[in-house]
């Protein structure tokens, strides 16, 4: 098992280091100066060229990709061209927020997508599976900033019940944290229900198929236990690990669904930054978001090992 | 199920519970942007300008009617040779770290802007040479020409005194905890999130100032702004959309102030830097023609409901150097067609419109094409991402761009870096001798008389040559409840918090 994650780990260093080359080329192929846009409505001459030289536009690419390397590997992302701040002061600041968001997204996703994909499956053929289905075909096709707005619309304007938008942080007050997100969660939430909820039906209405479903319900088992015990169970795998995906999705930033609600994320933060073309902090997410996907990735393999002992070869 | 219904009780509950209730008041302002640094000398957006507006005053301000007055001056005086001018500081004045505004403060901040390195005051001081201290409370401004359009600039950036302790302590990272004298003092700021600002309390004008607390919001989306104004999240909130005004208006809970903007709206026209050498660049009278085929009153109605301003000149119909010789004038197709005759062009004449990303600007560009192609233009609509089309603009890819300026209090900010030969943004690449003196002749003379003189020649030959088309001058619009008493929209754009009262 030790052997098997120290191979992981040390292949995880040319993938971050290919992310990092990709990241940093791309964005070289992005039309518009940074310093340019830097440089205000003025835009005087001057100050552009000393832009450029402070924060070395001026050099060939390659050394600017060394110069950043280096800074990465001692901790330092380096800083906004926009407003001085470290990016890893920015970075510490969205992530719990992104975090936040994305889980609550999550459990939301999984409180509506399991139970829907169960119900459709086990009545098949009736009006319980087709309104799950209507269900699933909504949430797939609704787009978040419709639902967005209209959620705002619905539970800020008419009803008064819930912050149109903005961000409490959960250290601050946890309520009004709660109240702050769970319309953006829901947005988000709903989307990836809708898509667990078509997974977890045909999972569920093949195992129902399967021999050892009509064995137990043979034993004269109760169906609600044949359901709920032995079929769901085995069923879930696979919806499970799609819902730790999608959970890796959203810890990249909800971008659409953060820009709506206001919600100091990481999507609103890189959407900033593309525009501005604050390099430093484009590189800084991504090569984040890198990382957590990849740790994502490996954690899902750690656990799929522990398992299933045949994939520790 | 059960659980089911007790958690939807549960969160119910916990939701509904009244938050702390709050002695103090707070006004909360919703932006459009997340501003840049809010460092006066480093910082360089126009929403940035919006957040300085309460806690970094400036030597001088501006009134509605764009006269200046003094704010922490007291007066100011230009020699006779246009090459001095005294400033008399205000008395008693304190930063918000206590430390007293004098004739040195104001002197290392304005040396600051000049020499800092990445100061983007450096332009808009460019004439000022050095900076003498007569006084305790009076500094002399040594011009290297004499600089008519000063004092305007030191109603804005480059007139924001700085504690020149902080200043020095902080060093280029001063803006992330400015200090400043104005009358509401930073607290924190979460990037992208919020900026927090509490009354302070040695402010020169505090008997003035009733709001205990700021709070501004980045809001992108105009439609979430106007929601959360709605809901009672927000107080006031900046650029509502102008088809919003309409729903701002109807309702009784909320007010809308306005003014009509010191900028302009307008396309650029590629002269001198136009490779493919279309007609557009080669004759000014197919770019009259391209002028006459604009009805301009009409794109008002069209996009904008009407609530717009039309106009033709770099400042708007209502400033007092809008140059009344040349009024705005109706479309006329038939004198275009007959101009493009003339120019011996065969139409259809081609146009490359590039338009920078925007639902306004797009609309605009649409009824723009339409209405020229009656006389024989055919524009093809590139809509560019920002960035881009500046790049492209500055490299003389497009023929036709539509662009905007935010406008500056003297005449000068709106015209001289646009039309001078080879000035940074002059974009269009035209050059002109005769209208080259007039902007500096502009800038040299002191009488407003003499100045609007020297301004009507220029007026003539651009609109005559057209490197750019002026079209119209948005309404500054600004909503808020009507908790909020004694708002005043002032043609800058900016929110001015000292005297506001929320019930």
């Amino acid at each position: 098992m030790l052997n098997f994650l120290a191979r992981r780990i040390v292949q995880l260093i040319p993938t971050l280091f290919f992310v990092s080359i990709l990241i940093f080329s791309l964005q070289q192929l992005l039309p518009g100066d940074p310093a340019l846009v830097m440089a205000g409505e003025e835009r005087d001459p001057d100050v552009i060229a000393q832009i450029r030289e402070q924060y070395r536009l001026d050099q060939p690419v390659p050394v600017q990709y060394v110069y950043w390397v280096k800074g990465v590997l001692s901790g330092d992302f380096g800083e906004s061209i926009r407003n001085k701040v470290p990016v890893r002061e920015l970075i510490a600041q969205k992530l719990p927020v992104t975090m936040q968001l994305a889980s609550m997204a999550i459990v939301i996703a999984f409180l509506i997508g399991i139970p829907a994909g169960i119900i459709s499956a086990v009545k098949k053929g009736t009006a319980w599976d087709y309104g799950a289905n209507f269900f699933a075909l909504w949430g797939i096709s609704t787009p978040n900033f419709w639902l967005g707005i209209m959620l705002i619309f619905l539970f800020s304007i008419q009803l008064g019940w819930l912050p149109a938008s903005g961000y409490v942080p959960l250290t601050e007050n946890w309520r009004a944290s709660i109240a702050s997100t769970i319309m953006p969660a829901f947005v988000l939430g709903n989307a990836i229900a809708a898509i667990l909820m078509r997974h977890t039906r045909s999972a569920m209405l093949q195992v129902l198929e399967s021999d050892y479903v009509r064995t137990a319900r043979a034993k004269g088992l109760l169906e609600r236990s044949v359901i709920l015990k032995h079929a769901m169970r085995n069923a879930l795998t696979p919806v499970i690990t799609l819902g730790a995906l999608e959970l890796g999705t959203l810890l990249s930033g909800a971008v659409l669904t953060e820009q709506i609600f206001s919600i100091p994320g990481f999507g609103k933060l890189i959407v900033d930054a593309v525009f501005n073309r604050d390099y430093a902090v484009v590189q800084g997410v991504v090569l984040t978001t890198a990382t957590i996907y990849i740790t994502l990735n490996l954690i899902a393999d750690i656990a799929y090992v522990l398992v299933n002992p045949r994939l520790r070869a | 199920m059960k659980i089911f219904r007790l958690a939807v009780t549960a969160a119910a509950l916990l939701l509904s519970l009244p938050a702390t209730v709050q002695a103090q008041t707070t006004l909360r302002i919703g932006l459009a942007e997340d501003p840049d640094i809010l460092d006066p000398t480093m910082a360089r957006t126009y929403v940035g300008r919006i957040v300085f507006a309460s806690f970094c005053d400036k030597l001088f301000d501006i009134d509605e009617k764009l006269n200046i007055v003094p704010q922490l001056a007291l007066s100011h005086e230009t020699s006779a040779d246009g090459k001095e001018v005294t400033i008399k500081l205000r008395p008693g004045v304190k930063f918000h770290d206590g430390e007293p505004l004098d004739a040195e403060a104001a002197k290392y901040s304005i040396e600051r802007h000049l020499t800092m390195q990445g100061s983007f005051r450096k332009p808009e001081l460019a004439s000022v040479d050095r900076v003498e201290m007569v006084d305790p409370l009076t500094i002399k401004l040594k011009l290297k020409a004499p600089f008519s359009p000063l004092i305007a600039q030191l109603t804005d950036r480059a007139g924001m005194m700085v504690s020149p302790k902080a200043a020095k302590e902080a060093g280029d990272k001063f803006g992330l905890r400015p200090v400043c004298a104005g009358p509401y003092k930073f607290v924190e700021r979460v990037q992208q999130d919020r900026m927090v600002f509490e009354k302070f309390a040695d402010y020169w004008n505090k008997d003035n100032v009733f709001i205990d607390r700021i709070v501004f919001l980045p809001i992108v989306d105009a439609t979430v702004r106007l929601a959360n104004l709605k809901s009672g999240g927000l107080d006031l909130i900046e650029r509502v959309l102008a088809t919003d005004i309409k729903d701002v208006r109807t309702d009784s809970r909320l007010k809308l102030s306005t003014a009509i903007e010191l900028g302009y709206q307008g396309i650029t026209l590629n002269i001198g830097k136009d490779k493919a050498k279309g007609p557009l660049s080669q004759s000014a009278k197919v770019r009259q023609a391209l002028d006459l085929s604009l009805d301009r009153e009409a794109i008002n109605q069209v996009v904008f409901n009407g609530e717009f301003k039309p106009g033709n000149q770099w400042v708007n119909p209502d400033h007092p150097y809008y140059q009344k010789a040349f009024p705005l004038r109706g479309r006329d197709v038939a004198k275009a067609k007959a101009l493009l005759k003339e120019a011996g062009v065969a139409p259809p004449v081609s146009v490359d419109l590039m338009v920078p990303k925007g639902a306004e600007t797009e609309a605009v560009a649409q009824v723009v094409q339409s209405m020229a192609a009656e006389s024989g233009f055919d524009m093809k609509i590139r809509v560019t991402e920002f960035a881009t089309s500046l790049k492209q603009a500055e490299a003389g890819e497009y023929q036709a761009f539509m662009l905007a300026w935010s406008g500056r209090i003297d005449p000068d900010g709106n015209s001289y870096v646009f039309q001078k030969s080879d000035a940074p943004q002059n974009y269009s690449g035209w050059s002109n001798k005769e209208a080259d003196k007039a902007l500096d002749d502009g800038r040299l003379a002191t009488d407003q008389a003499q100045r609007k003189a020297i301004y009507e020649k220029l007026a003539k030959i651009v609109l005559e040559e057209k490197p750019l088309l002026y079209i119209y001058h948005r309404r500054i619009l600004i909503a808020h409840t009507t908790k909020l008493e004694g708002y005043k929209q002032m043609p800058d754009g900016l929110v001015r918090v000292v005297g506001l009262k929320l019930k």
